[in-house]
């Protein structure tokens, strides 16, 4: 324990110090806590998700169109977001910054068609408060989508961070941390692209 | 650049991460695909739905989120990660099928009593909801 640690030249840069191992170990963790919080919000969901009481059924609103375009934006910038950090450990700062903001403009993108379908369910006659099915389904994707929001936030401001600092083991944990949480959504969508989007889908077609 | 040992994954082409982007977007065609065009029974839908659905969690813990990773010369603290989030799964399974079960099996009754068809106030003209496939009235025109 008391020696002076020595690193293989390949150890990435957000391993190299003991705060950064530790930071992204217990982000690691704080997933764990993320699962079981949207493990929560899903069995809420399913359980009502017939309870639509005089509202539109679910699969009846949904559409094809927007759940792929919002699902491509997703799945495509947690790729980019993957570029990234593979660009930085090639310690390419410039590589790193632009597939961020590249990862940032899908996720804004995402927002964009996500808000766009909230309003057409609104305007069809279906919001928060219509039925116990779409008070689940506005609370369980629009959670996620104000994770997405967050993520926006967070990551503008460690690449702020890394712009003023450069790629040091902090900002490089940094970095290396947000990665995780952008990809854990992409997680949690599919999850929401299956049992709320498809199932409704085929529930109501079927 | 120092690094001539060890053919270090983070450098030269991301495969990786092209491999796990393509098959990301296959499994979400090929899943919307089984959903909406194919006549499997729902049950078998839903099985191949979230089987996929795990796979592809499993590809982005794998590829992009390098959960296997370990930080330093021990396995210890993948072995930590990898625990976790298998552990975190395993309760995430749970509330969501106790959840379902509970609350179906406890109205099942309920629900028959509910769904069971009003006879009363029938009336004959066709609403094109789309929803109600029980009627056995159409069958004469075929086009």
């Amino acid at each position: 324990m008391a020696h002076a640690e020595t690193h293989d030249p390949n150890t990435p840069l957000e391993y190299r110090s003991e705060i950064g191992r530790l930071n992204i170990l217990g982000f690691w963790i704080f997933l764990g806590a993320e699962i079981a919080l949207f493990a929560t919000l899903f069995a809420t969901y399913m359980v009502l998700t017939h309870r639509i009481a005089d509202g539109p059924a679910l699969g009846e609103l949904f559409e094809v169109k927007s759940l792929l375009i919002q699902t491509f934006l997703l799945l495509t910038s947690s790729f980019t977001c993957g570029l990234a950090v593979h660009e930085m450990r090639r310690h390419n700062v410039k590589g790193l910054i632009t597939w961020m903001a590249v990862t940032l403009g899908l996720g804004l993108g995402f927002l964009y068609f996500e808000i766009q379908e909230f309003l057409h369910f609104i305007h069809e006659g279906a919001n928060i408060g219509t039925s116990a099915a779409w008070s689940g389904f506005f609370v369980l994707v629009g959670t996620h989508g104000a994770h997405v929001t967050f993520g926006i936030f967070w990551v503008t401001m460690v690449l702020i961070q890394v712009a003023k600092r450069g790629l040091t083991p902090a900002t490089s944990a940094k970095v290396f941390i947000t990665s995780l949480y952008w990809h854990f959504l992409d997680v949690v969508w599919i999850f929401i692209f299956t049992a709320v989007y498809l199932m409704g889908m085929v529930t109501h077609h079927g | 650049m120092a690094n001539k040992t060890a053919a270090n994954e983070h450098h030269g082409f991301p495969w990786k991460h092209l491999i796990g982007f393509v098959l990301s977007i296959v499994l979400t065609l090929f899943a919307l695909w089984i959903a909406l065009e194919t006549d499997l029974s729902l049950t078998w839908i839903l099985i191949i739905i979230f089987g996929f659905a795990f796979l592809q969690a499993a590809l982005q813990l794998l590829m992009f989120m390098h959960v296997t990773e370990n930080s330093t010369k021990s396995n210890l603290t993948s072995r930590v990660q990898i625990g976790n989030i298998l552990f975190a799964a395993f309760v995430a399974i749970v509330i969501v099928i106790g959840s379902v079960w509970v609350m179906t099996a406890g109205h099942a009754k309920h629900d028959k009593d509910q769904h069971a068809p009003k006879t009363e106030n029938h009336e004959n003209h066709g609403s094109h909801g789309g929803g109600s496939e029980h009627d056995s009235g159409e069958h004469g025109s075929h086009e």
